[in-house]
């Protein structure tokens, strides 16, 4: 009950607003049960497993190489850094080496992947807020990604492009070149975005201060990803555990600084991620130049039989860490895989967060968090 | 004229039908005339516009392929909607959810009985015009309330109850700008405020001096929270609210909400022409011609020229829906009432203070008023430029295409 | 701190609780003792030297073999950088081990994706729900003896070949 209705003595009620999962900004399908007190959100838990498709279960049947392309399905904005993960997993349990030229193809993919799912993420951001023009902005430019994709890999979404060992395709030098241009024209339109959109000042008030997540709740709660390190944690799996040939780039890790309001609140979860795509265009740019040559994938049995053993492999998604728990048995199939994903326990915050913020805010939180629902329900 | 309308209902009707039902027909005939040849066009072609122009900023296509260039795409809208099954909730109290579009349109559209278009042409110039304009849009709160209330779901009820609250508060703010004008013309009239202003920029109402050019753009502020324009949508916050009061209607219904959100875009545009930048007035002689001699050729001038200013208006709001994201439900208020209701009546006051000393206005204040304002438009016009020259072109780079 | 040396120190911190250190596999991990989980939890997270402030991953093989379900706790450390890997054991028939919500709160939801797909029950969980499945799902599908319920809510869940059987 709020202040005013105790001090006046008039009755009023909570209202239950069921937000999804048919609902305009849920980002696919989630549902909030939220209990209101007018605007003003008093209690909202989280409903997820709309999307659950088993995936994990799928890999338990599947045969190690037959898993890849299901992987993709785990996190479909971003799915090269699935394959990339079971790929990982299952080149460490079998004692893969992968060659330099698979590695920095499996990078380009990656970062290229990794700008396509932060223009959604801050599009989708805009579009939440209601301004609908950078969202089309941001997708057009993603459109171009995705068309240099189509022709790294011949997929547009769910690419199954890695191959445990490497790669499928190797990157032609015609494809690197037009991975430059579009660089050259992609580094500006950030600060075009960026004047349209992160100075706008009706954006600026409408996210500082908003849904503030403090350091110790973020690892509380484990946040992963652009989400932690806006709660001021600088701490990027790509730097801080290297894999792959991550170690030979120059790239700085953006953190969040508080620079509108506190540090942590859905301001900064915004412009890390836009700062992450400068910093990703950078390694791509690292790559191209640095690319040997060489073959794209090593040789792998057809019969992929990892000795028994187990691994946990961490890598630097768009939305975090994530993580593969692959257990071998030593036969054909793995015995169990395991995604843990960003997205997941950023869900779980969120029911301690929401209360005493409004509708609106609400909205602006699920947003800067950039959960994917089926990431979260896999 | 000899010609009058009782002439011609007397031709049109047998003797024993009584004069006052005459006039009822005669009435429901000419709003229905205006309504389908006027208003629809009208409404359907600014929605058009708008789509059209919101896709160009967001480099998209928009509609163009019904008529040239689309234009027509509203009829076809129109045709698909009115064939649509007109679903009503079960839980709904199906009287006012009935009740409610037509409520909401009928606000809309009482608003066009005072709209001059031309020294002439004006549906009727009630002599407390601009009194029953702010009257007959606020029925528009009411209907979007019913509409609310009545559809029995909490989205719609949220919606109605944000857009009460935001209508009836950014009416004060809208309502003391209008007084400043009101206090320079001394008349309620619509024609009678446009003659009170002249053809050229320094005869009009907005650069009569600093405080009624702010009032305007409070006035063009609070008119587009009326219209529940973004970026004060809030009402039908797609994001938050699924399509707020508006979430249960399909078919025609959810149309005439529609149909009255862009008919109000003219109607915002309208107002503001007419209030501040001079309505449909032209100059006496133009190139040598005395308009007096020329009454038609004078009407279609005066009519493009407020049509002209009045689409400029509702372009920039379309411009602005384009830009801005939509401010918060609280920070809205904020917004009315610690911002825009003071700053109102500290214009308001000053006009007052300025109309004491100078009765007759300070032509050197109006000039210095205009060359500021031509100055902040010029940078405002140079940064568009060079903003639209420094942008990227999209990329293509489909090697197969 | 090597996997070796954080070992030693939980053993030292909590001398019951743990199992042999198991350095054979990529990553080393103990066993830990499920009914004094929570202290080991608890000694890992607070002690100086150890702090283990983040659970990064939760969750659970299930081995039929040796009936048992084997709940694995994945801890990291931001400062110092450091990690370990924790398992504890539970009986498949009756799957019942403590919580460790309290310690780290991102425990709550995969305790309850746990118990939703493994049937293990987290004894003093605040919420423990089906997360994933609906509510009235029947079996726990992670398992590896888990069948498929013929129906559910009335709907087949066999589905029609989409490939006619004499057009393959």
């Amino acid at each position: 009950m709020s202040e005013v209705a105790e001090s006046t003595g008039l009755h009023t009620e909570d209202m239950t607003l069921n937000v999804g999962p048919q609902h305009p900004s849920t980002h696919g399908v989630l549902r909030f049960v939220v209990k209101t007190d007018g605007e003003v959100i008093n209690e909202a838990i989280p409903d997820v497993g709309y999307l659950h498709r088993s995936i994990e279960k799928i890999g338990e049947k599947c045969t190690w190489h037959g898993y890849v392309p299901y992987t993709d399905r785990a996190d479909y904005l971003a799915a090269m850094f699935a394959n990339q993960g079971f790929c990982m997993a299952a080149e460490r349990l079998g004692n893969v080496e992968v060659p330099p030229r698979g590695e920095y193809c499996r990078v380009i993919a990656c970062e290229l992947n990794r700008v396509a799912s932060h223009l959604i993420a801050v599009g989708t951001f805009g579009q939440d807020i209601g301004a609908i023009t950078p969202f089309l902005h941001a997708l057009r430019e993603r459109e171009s990604i995705n068309d240099l994709m189509e022709e790294i890999c011949g997929a547009r979404l769910t690419y199954n492009y890695l191959r445990i060992g490497g790669v499928g395709y190797d990157i032609k030098p015609e494809t690197c070149a037009r991975i430059t241009a579009f660089l050259d024209h992609f580094e500006p339109i950030v600060d075009e975005y960026n004047r349209l959109l992160s100075y706008n000042k009706i954006f600026i008030e409408r996210l500082a201060n908003v849904a503030v997540i403090s350091k110790e709740d973020a690892l509380q709660y484990n946040l992963v990803g652009p989400n932690l390190r806006a709660s001021g944690v600088q701490w990027d799996i790509r730097r801080d555990i290297p894999y792959s040939v991550y170690p030979d780039l120059d790239f700085e890790v953006p953190v969040g600084r508080g620079e509108r309001g506190t540090l942590g609140d859905s301001y900064d979860r915004y412009y890390v991620r836009i700062r992450e795509l400068m910093e990703s265009c950078k390694i791509l740019r690292q790559c191209l130049d640095k690319m040997p040559d060489g073959p794209a994938v090593a040789k792998v049995a057809r019969k992929f039989k990892p000795p028994a053993g187990e691994t946990y492999v961490r890598i630097e998604a768009p939305r975090g860490d994530m993580g593969y728990y692959v257990v071998s048995d030593g036969s054909e199939y793995p015995y169990r895989v395991r995604i843990r994903t960003g997205s997941f326990t950023a869900m779980s915050i969120i029911d301690k967060i929401s209360p005493g913020i409004m509708v609106a805010d609400l909205i602006a939180l699920i947003a800067s968090l950039d959960v994917d629902a089926p990431e979260i329900d896999r | 004229m000899d010609f009058t309308v009782q002439d011609l209902i007397a031709t049109l009707l047998p003797g024993t039908v009584p004069a006052a039902l005459g006039y009822a027909l005669a009435a429901v005939a000419v709003a229905f005339a205006v309504l389908s040849f006027f208003v629809a066009p009208l409404a359907g072609v600014t929605s058009w516009l708008e789509r059209r122009v919101w896709a160009r900023m967001q480099s998209r296509v928009g509609p163009n392929r019904v008529g040239p260039q689309g234009v027509l795409q509203w009829l076809a809208d129109g045709v698909k909607n009115i064939q649509k099954e007109d679903i009503i909730p079960a839980s709904a109290d199906r009287k006012l959810f009935l009740l409610a579009p037509y409520i909401v349109f009928s606000g809309f559209l009482g608003a066009f009985v005072v709209i001059p278009f031309g020294s002439w042409l004006i549906p009727a110039d009630l002599n407390i015009g601009i009194l029953y304009l702010l009257a007959i849009t606020s029925l528009v709160v009411v209907g979007i309330l019913m509409a609310g209330w009545s559809s029995n779901n909490k989205w719609s009820l949220l919606g109605g109850m944000r857009s009460a609250a935001q209508i009836v508060s950014y009416e004060i703010p809208a309502g003391v700008a209008v007084l400043t004008v009101i206090f320079l013309s001394g008349t309620l009239s619509m024609q009678g405020i446009i003659k009170a202003q002249g053809w050229a920029p320094w005869d009009w109402f907005i650069f009569y001096n600093p405080f009624t050019l702010v009032a305007f753009f409070l006035f063009f502020t609070a008119a587009l929270a009326e219209g529940n324009r973004t970026p004060f949508d809030i009402p039908e916050a797609e994001s938050e609210l699924v399509a707020g009061y508006v979430t249960e209607y399909s078919g025609m219904r959810f149309l005439f909400f529609f149909f009255a959100e862009w008919g109000n875009l003219y109607v915002i545009g309208a107002i503001a022409a007419t209030l501040f930048l001079g309505g449909w007035q032209i100059p006496a002689t133009l190139f040598g011609v005395t308009m007096a001699e020329h009454p038609l050729l004078k009407g279609v001038l005066e009519f493009a020229v407020f049509f002209v200013k009045a689409y400029f208006w509702a372009f920039v709001a379309m411009w602005v829906r384009g830009t801005l994201p939509r401010v918060r439900v609280d920070q809205l208020m904020a917004m009315c009432w610690k911002y825009m209701v003071p700053i109102s009546f500290i214009c308001l006051f000053g006009t007052i203070v300025l109309l004491v000393i100078w009765p007759d206005g300070n032509p050197a204040l109006t000039m210095a008023t205009l060359a500021v304002s031509v100055l902040i438009a010029l940078y405002f016009v140079w940064r568009v430029v060079f903003q639209i020259m420094h942008s990227r072109p999209t990329l293509y780079l489909k090697p197969y295409v | 701190m090597t996997a070796k040396e954080i070992y030693e120190r939980v053993r030292e911190l909590c001398p019951g609780g743990v199992g042999d250190l198991d350095e054979q596999g990529l990553e080393p991990f103990f066993k830990v003792d499920p009914a004094s989980l929570k202290e080991v939890c608890l000694a890992l997270r607070d002690d100086a030297a150890l702090k283990f402030d983040v659970l990064s991953d939760l969750t659970a093989v299930d081995l039929p073999t040796e009936n048992v379900i084997q709940v694995v706790y994945h801890l990291y450390s931001y400062e110092p950088r450091q990690e370990i890997v924790m398992k504890a054991d539970v009986d498949r028939d009756a799957a019942r081990i403590a919580t460790v919500e309290d310690v780290w709160k991102v425990a709550n939801w995969f305790e309850r994706e746990v118990f939703d797909l493994f049937g293990v029950v987290f004894e003093g969980h605040s919420d423990l729900r089906r997360i994933l499945l609906p509510e009235d799902w029947v079996g726990y599908p992670l398992r590896k003896d888990f069948v498929e319920q013929e129906e559910y809510d009335g709907i087949s869940t066999e589905r029609e070949p989409l490939v006619p059987e004499n057009m393959r």
